[in-house]
C-alpha cells in the first residue's frame, strides 16, 4: 500500500534556520490552497488510490484552522482508499495546538501527531527563534495525550547556539519523561540563504567533532530509555516507527500534493514546484518529473543504509551481481572493526558513527558495485 | 653559393644568459640579412617551441645560414648557431661550438656576466673559439657598458673596452656586430681535397624525410646519392638531400663543402642512430680517425612518470615514443608501482629537461602526470665484491648487503649580489655542501664556489636559491665524479603499507629531517577518511617519523525531507567527483597534490 504525503506550507513565524517551502499564514490563501489540495486528489491517476499512510507536513500543518484540515480530511476518505488500521500523522507546533484542536484532529481520525519541539532548554529554543518555551510543548504533549494521541513524536534539535552535552542529554532526558512514542533528532545545519547563514552564527554552534560526540551520546541515551534507534535521525519505542516515513527509505511508494511535495508513484519520481499561487491557479498541472528518473539499482544503498535493517545481501546479489556484492561485503567487514558498520547475518547495518559518516560509506559501496 | 670560398664563410654562436637578449639579436641579425621578409618576422624566431619563447631558454640548437654583404663589398656566408643555454645540455653546447669558429658573447649592459654565461664563455675558450664580447641593451636607462665591459675583461680576461655596444631591442648596432664577425672571426680551415668528415651537431626527425642531422662539414665534401657512414654507431646509409638551413625552410643544394654548414638526409629511422657529436665520413672513402670529444650522453637524473588516470598510460608511452623520435637523450622505460600503477622509468640530463619533457607531455599530449621524487645514480658496492648502479629506490639492495655506497657530486659556482651571501652559505650547508671558495667579481657580486651532492640539487635546489637571493642569484655547476657517501633508502608507510611511489634514497643526516617534513606534508594533504590513517616514514622497517591524519568524523549532512531525495542524490554526486580524483593506495585514498607535496619541501 502507498503513503499520501500533503504539504501544509503555512508558518505563524518563519524560523531562521529553515529552508523549507512556507509562508506566513494568512485565511484566505489557506482557504484557496486547501481547495487546490482537495481539487488536486481528484487527478485521475489517484483514483482509488490505497494507502495505510496519510502525513500532513509543512510549514507547520497545526497553522491551518482545524475546519480547514477536518475539510481535507473528509476529502481524503472520499477519494482514496485509506486502510482501516492507517497511520493519519499530522506536524504541530506546541503552540498552535490547543485542546479544542487536538480533539477535532482526533475525530477527523488523525492518530499521529508530532511536535516540534526542539529543546528542553529556553534559551536554547530563544536562539532557535521558537515561538514556545519547554514548558508549552510539555503542555501541549500531555493535552495530545488527554485528547487521546497514543502516539506522539516530538522533535530535538542538535549543534543549536549554545547547546552542549549536558544541555542535550537534559533535554532527551526530559523529553523521555513525557508520554512520547517517537524522537527525531535533527542536526542543525546552516542552510544558504537563510538568516542562520551569518558568521556569527558559524562562530557560535559547535564543532563538527563536539556534534559528532553529541549525536553519538544521544543515541545511546535514547536505546537505554528504550527508543530504538531505527532511522539515522529517528527513534522509537518499539511498534511505533513511522510507517510513513519508512516508506522513504524501503521502496515503498508515496504520492505528495501539495506546493513542494514529491512523489514516488508508479515507479516515477516528481514533485509540485515551490509556488502556492501557481498550485493554487492550477492544480492540476504541477508534477514535474525529477531530473534523475527513479532507479532502484542507484538508489538501494543510498536509502537503505538510513535505516537499522540495513543492506540485505541477497538484495545486493540481485541488484549488483556476486563480485560487487563481494566487493562491498568485504568493505563492510573493514568497517566493521572501525565501528562503523555491522554485519550480523545477510544484513548490513550502519552504527551511530557509520550513520555520521554516511555519505562517504555510501559512495564507497557504490564504488565497490561499480556506481561510482 | 655555388663557387664558394672558405675565407667568405663565419660559422658562429651566441651565448648569453636568460633574458640578456639572444634571441632578440638573432632576430635583428636575420632582419638585417634580409633572411626574412619583415612581415614573416616573428618575434624570436629561432626558438619556436612554446616552452622556449615562454622561458626564454632554448632547448634545442639550430642553425641558420645568412647572406651579408659587408661594407667592404664582399658578400659572406653567415652560419649561425643557436645553441642551449643550460647546464644541462652541455654536451650539446659543446658539440654546438665545436662547429664554429667564434662565438658572440651577449653581456646584459645593467646585469653583467652571470654563472652560465661563464660557463659557456670557458667551454667556447676551450674550443679555441674566438670571442666576440657584445654589450646589449644599452637603451635601458640602468646601463653601464663601460663596467661591464670591465667586468668581462677582469672576470674572462679578453679584451672587450671596444665590444660593440648594441640594443638588441631597438636594432642600434647591430650592423657593428655583424662586421665584427667578419673582422674577428676567423674563416674556417678545412681541407677540400682531404675525405670526407664532418660533426653532427644535432638532429631532428621529420615524418616524411626521416632523420635530418646538421653537420659542420670539416674536411672534404658529400653529395645527395653518395653512401655515409657514423663513426660512432658504425650505421650506414645512402644520402638522399643534402643542402643548407635557411631563415625559413631547408634548402637542398647539390654538394656541400668544407667549412659549410647544413643539413643531410638519409632515410634514417631512429634519431639514436644519429648521435650528436658523432661523425660522419664517407662509406666508400672514409676519414682515417673520427673527430674528438664524442661522448654518448647519460641520463643523470630519473624520475616515475605515470598517468593520473591509469587508463591514459598507452597514451603516456606513444607520447614519449614522439618525444624520443627528436630527443635522444631521453631514455625510459616501462615500470610498475604498486601505489601509481603502470607509468615509465625516465632518465633525463637533469632537471630542466625533465621539467621540460613533463610540461611538454602535459601541453602537448594533453597529460595529467603524477611524477616521483627525482633520483640520481647512485654506485653501490656490495659485501660480494659487486658494483651495482642504482637510479630507482625500488632497487637499492637490502641494506645487510651493501658494503659501501657512493653518489655523485656536482661543482658548482653560484653568482649572486654580495648581500645573499649568507643566505646561499646557509642554504648549501643545508644542503651537504662543501665550501670551495668565494671570489669578487667586482664589487657588489661575488661567485661562490661549492662542492654540492647531485642529489641535494635534483629537487628544489634552484627555487629555493631564488627564494633566498630574490632572483638575483644565477647558478652553474658539473659533474665532478662519485664520492663515497652513507645513504639509506627512506621508505613512507600510508596505514603501515609501503607506498613504493614515495621511497627515495637519502644521506642519513638528512633522513630524521626529510622523513618529519615528508610525514608533515602528506598529513596535510592527504583528507581525512573513514578510519585513522598513520603516515610514518622508516629506514630498513624502523620508523623514524609518524604524523596521523585523523578520521572523519562527519559528512554534510543531506535533508530528505517529504521523500525529496534530490539533495542526498546532489551531495552523493559531489562525493563521487571527489573521490575520482584520489589514487586509491590500499585502503588509503591519496589525491595527486600530496605526492607532487613531497617534491617541494623547502618553504
Amino acid at each position: 500500500m502507498r503513503g499520501i504525503y500533503i504539504h501544509i506550507p503555512f508558518c505563524l513565524r518563519k524560523c531562521p534556520y529553515c529552508d523549507f517551502y512556507s509562508v506566513r499564514f494568512d485565511e484566505k490563501t489557506a482557504e484557496e490552497y486547501t481547495d487546490a489540495l482537495i481539487r488536486s486528489f481528484e487527478l485521475p491517476k489517484y483514483r482509488g488510490l490505497r494507502a495505510d499512510t496519510v502525513y500532513f507536513g509543512g510549514g507547520t500543518p497545526s497553522a491551518l484552522p482545524s475546519e480547514l484540515t477536518g475539510r481535507i480530511m473528509r476529502s481524503v476518505y472520499e477519494c482514496f482508499d485509506i486502510d482501516k488500521n492507517a497511520e493519519i500523522t499530522i506536524e504541530a507546533n506546541p503552540c498552535t495546538a490547543d485542546e479544542r484542536k487536538l480533539s477535532a484532529y482526533r475525530e477527523m481520525g488523525i492518530n499521529r501527531i508530532s511536535f516540534g519541539v526542539q529543546s528542553a532548554d529556553d534559551r536554547e529554543l530563544m536562539s532557535l527563534g521558537r515561538l514556545h518555551d519547554f514548558e508549552r510543548a510539555q503542555r501541549a504533549i500531555l493535552a495530545a495525550r488527554k485528547a487521546g494521541f497514543e502516539n506522539i513524536s516530538a522533535d530535538i534539535m542538535l549543534g543549536v547556539i549554545g547547546q552542549d552535552k549536558q544541555s542535550l542529554i537534559r533535554s532527551a532526558d526530559r523529553l523521555t519523561e513525557l508520554p512520547l512514542t517517537h524522537i527525531s533528532a535533527y542536526m542543525l545545519k546552516i542552510e544558504q540563504g537563510t538568516p542562520y547563514d551569518n558568521d556569527r552564527v558559524r562562530a557560535s554552534v559547535a564543532d563538527e567533532d563536539t556534534v559528532s560526540d553529541m549525536y553519538i551520546e544521544l543515541c545511546e541515551r535514547l536505546e537505554q530509555k528504550g527508543f530504538l534507534h531505527y532511522e539515522i535521525s529517528n527513534f522509537a519505542r518499539p511498534g511505533f516507527e513511522s510507517r510513513h516515513n519508512l516508506k522513504y527509505w524501503t521502496a515503498g511508494e508515496y504520492v505528495g500534493f501539495g506546493a513542494a511535495a514529491h512523489s514516488l508513484y508508479m515507479g516515477q519520481r516528481y514533485y509540485v514546484p515551490r509556488d502556492i499561487a501557481a498550485f493554487i491557479d492550477a492544480p492540476f498541472q504541477q508534477e514535474i518529473p525529477e531530473e534523475e528518473p527513479h532507479s532502484e539499482r542507484e538508489e538501494y544503498i543510498m536509502l537503505a543504509l538510513r535505516v537499522s535493517e540495513g543492506l540485505d545481501e541477497k538484495k545486493l546479489i540481485s541488484l549488483y551481481g556476486e563480485e560487487g556484492t563481494g566487493r562491498l561485503m568485504g568493505l563492510a567487514k573493514t568497517y566493521e572493526k572501525h565501528g562503523l558498520c555491522c554485519i550480523s547475518g545477510s544484513r548490513v547495518s550502519l552504527t551511530p558513527r557509520g550513520y555520521l559518516v554516511s555519505n562517504t560509506i555510501i559512495v564507497e559501496f557504490l564504488h565497490a558495485v561499480g556506481l561510482a | 653559393m655555388s663557387e664558394h670560398n672558405q675565407s667568405n664563410i663565419r660559422n658562429f654562436c651566441i651565448i648569453a644568459h636568460i633574458d640578456h637578449g639572444k634571441s632578440t639579436l638573432a632576430d635583428r641579425i636575420l632582419e638585417l640579412t634580409s633572411s626574412v621578409e619583415l612581415r614573416e618576422m616573428e618575434d624570436q624566431l629561432l626558438d619556436n617551441m612554446d616552452i622556449e619563447r615562454e622561458r626564454g631558454i632554448t632547448i634545442k640548437a639550430r642553425a641558420v645560414r645568412l647572406n651579408y654583404t659587408a661594407d667592404d663589398g664582399e658578400s659572406y656566408v653567415f652560419n649561425l648557431i643557436d645553441t642551449p643555454g643550460h647546464v644541462d645540455f652541455n654536451y650539446e653546447v659543446s658539440r654546438s661550438l665545436a662547429a664554429c669558429e667564434g662565438a658572440v658573447l651577449v653581456v646584459d649592459a645593467s646585469q653583467g656576466i652571470e654563472a652560465q654565461t661563464l660557463g659557456n664563455t670557458y667551454l667556447a675558450i676551450e674550443h679555441d673559439l674566438e670571442v666576440l664580447p657584445v654589450v646589449n641593451k644599452i637603451d635601458l636607462p640602468s646601463a653601464e657598458p663601460e663596467r661591464v665591459c670591465g667586468e668581462i675583461e677582469n672576470i674572462i680576461g679578453i679584451p672587450a673596452m671596444d665590444a660593440p655596444r648594441i640594443s638588441a631591442k631597438t636594432g642600434l648596432n647591430i650592423k657593428d656586430v655583424l662586421e665584427r664577425v667578419i673582422t674577428d672571426i676567423p674563416a674556417p680551415k678545412g681541407d677540400p681535397d682531404k675525405p670526407f668528415k664532418a660533426l653532427i651537431f644535432d638532429s631532428v626527425y621529420d615524418p616524411y624525410k626521416g632523420v635530418i642531422i646538421y653537420v659542420r662539414v670539416m674536411d672534404g665534401s658529400i653529395k645527395a646519392g653518395q653512401s655515409i657512414k657514423l663513426m660512432a654507431t658504425g650505421a650506414e646509409f645512402q644520402t638522399v638531400e643534402i643542402g643548407y638551413m635557411g631563415a625559413k625552410d631547408l634548402v637542398p643544394v647539390g654538394e656541400l663543402k668544407a667549412g659549410e654548414v647544413g643539413y643531410i638526409t638519409a632515410s634514417i629511422k631512429y634519431i639514436g642512430d644519429t648521435r650528436v657529436g658523432d661523425t660522419v665520413t664517407r662509406a666508400d672513402a672514409p676519414c682515417a680517425e673520427a673527430l674528438p670529444g664524442y661522448k654518448k650522453v647519460q641520463s643523470m637524473v630519473f624520475s616515475g612518470v605515470y598517468p593520473a588516470d591509469g587508463a591514459k598510460y598507452p597514451d603516456l608511452r606513444d607520447a614519449l615514443d614522439k618525444l624520443a623520435l627528436n630527443d635522444a637523450s631521453l631514455t625510459f622505460e616501462p615500470e610498475t608501482s604498486a601505489a601509481l600503477g603502470f607509468g615509465f622509468r625516465c632518465g633525463f640530463l637533469g632537471l630542466l629537461h625533465m621539467e621540460i619533457i613533463q610540461e611538454r607531455l602535459e601541453r602537448e599530449y594533453n597529460l595529467d602526470l603524477i611524477t616521483t621524487a627525482p633520483s640520481v645514480i647512485y654506485k653501490v658496492n656490495l659485501t660480494n665484491g659487486e658494483t651495482v648502479m642504482i637510479d630507482n629506490p625500488t632497487n637499492y639492495p637490502d641494506p645487510a648487503l651493501i658494503a659501501s655506497a657512493e653518489e655523485p657530486m656536482v661543482t658548482a659556482h653560484i653568482f649572486t649580489p654580495q648581500e645573499f651571501v649568507g643566505n646561499i652559505m646557509e642554504l648549501c650547508q643545508d644542503r651537504r655542501g662543501n665550501y670551495i671558495d668565494m671570489k669578487y667579481l667586482d664589487d657588489t657580486r661575488v661567485d661562490l664556489h661549492y662542492e654540492l651532492p647531485l642529489n641535494e640539487i635534483v629537487y628544489d635546489f634552484f627555487d629555493a636559491l631564488k627564494s633566498r637571493t630574490r632572483g638575483y642569484a644565477s647558478f652553474d655547476y658539473e659533474m665532478k665524479g662519485y664520492v663515497p657517501s652513507k645513504l639509506v633508502k627512506l621508505d613512507i608507510l600510508l596505514n603501515g603499507e609501503i607506498v613504493d611511489a614515495l621511497s627515495f634514497i637519502v644521506h642519513v643526516d638528512k633522513a630524521y629531517q626529510r622523513g618529519r617534513k615528508i610525514t608533515e606534508r602528506l598529513k596535510e594533504n592527504i583528507p581525512r577518511q573513514l578510519f585513522e590513517i598513520p603516515v610514518q616514514a622508516s629506514i630498513g622497517g624502523k620508523i623514524i617519523a609518524r604524523e596521523t591524519v585523523k578520521a572523519m568524523r562527519k559528512d554534510v549532512l543531506a535533508k530528505c525531507y517529504g521523500g525529496d531525495i534530490t539533495r542526498k542524490k546532489k551531495l552523493l554526486e559531489k562525493q563521487k567527483e571527489g573521490k575520482k580524483r584520489m589514487r586509491q593506495l590500499g585502503t588509503v585514498e591519496v589525491p595527486q597534490e600530496a605526492f607532487m607535496s613531497v617534491l617541494k619541501l623547502d618553504e
